[in-house]
């Protein structure tokens, strides 16, 4: 049985580009719950993808700042967005660099909307 | 970071670099340690070693009673520091890494981490050099040697 978060996630994972979503603890990292294409390894992304918030949270917090909302980080060969879910939890996706970033963004938030 | 088998160094170091863990414990499934970071005494050693060994024992053990096969890290997590204990195989022998990390690094990457680690310690491990057995009758020396070489003294 597909569970209301796989479902969700798995949304995200229909649009073009996206490799995976993920559903992960942001204070230790784990992956709660995730949809992925084959070979794609999610616990990496999650474990980074946490971390990386939270020192975003430091510095946020530093520069009294508002909390992040979306996070997105560009590389060579994808790109990593964070949006920030229920208390404790972030939605991360893993994506090619040609995605539609608007539409992935807002597949996010819809999702972290719904699964709060 | 002082290990016994010098073959443990490199990858332990990369480990400690990366997963930014602050007390790392490599011993052998019977509890002899293999390399360590971050301990400053020899009694601080000896008592992680053995619980450390114990509560991997006992896990198999309670995995064995539920037929669950095995189990993987035990885990506990505290507010300020939690501990990552888990058993792998390496070609000659199965041996523990007990880790320690506090809240500036996260469970996922020193899991991580600590899967690259094997990773390497497998890779880099002798093939033909059987595990040297440790007889009760040396158990005393060998012991105070594997000291020695931890804390260089």
């Amino acid at each position: 049985m597909i569970s209301r978060e796989q479902a969700a996630l798995e949304e995200v994972t229909r649009i073009n580009g996206v490799r995976s979503a993920i559903l992960v603890s942001a204070d230790d990292g784990l992956v709660v719950a995730e949809a992925a294409l084959e070979d794609q390894a999610t616990e990496p992304a999650a474990a980074f993808a946490a971390r990386l918030a939270g020192r975003l949270g430091i510095l946020t917090g530093a520069m009294a700042a508002p909390p992040m909302s979306v996070l997105l980080l560009q590389a060579a060969l994808g790109q990593l967005f964070v949006v920030v879910g229920n208390p404790g939890l972030l939605l991360v996706a893993v994506t090619n660099n040609d995605v539609n970033i608007g539409e992935v963004r807002l597949a996010l938030l819809d999702v972290a909307g719904r699964l709060h | 970071m002082r290990a016994i088998e010098p073959w443990v160094e490199e990858p332990l170091k990369t480990f400690l670099a990366e997963s930014s863990a602050r007390v790392c414990l490599v011993m052998t499934s019977s509890g002899q340690v293999v390399a360590q970071h971050g301990f400053t005494r020899s009694v601080d050693i000896m008592t992680a070693a053995a619980l450390g060994a114990g509560i991997v024992a006992s896990t198999r053990e309670l995995a064995k009673e539920m037929s669950a096969g095995s189990f993987g890290a035990v885990v506990h997590q505290g507010p300020g520091l939690g501990v990552y204990l888990a058993p792998f195989d390496l070609p000659q022998a199965q041996w523990i890494g007990l880790v320690v990390f506090g809240s500036d690094t996260s469970l996922g990457v020193v899991q991580f981490f600590f899967g690259r680690l094997i990773d390497a310690l497998v890779r880099t491990a002798p093939r033909e050099q059987p595990a040297r057995e440790v007889l009760p009758e040396t158990f005393e020396d060998e012991l105070n040697a594997s000291l020695r070489t931890l804390f260089g003294r």
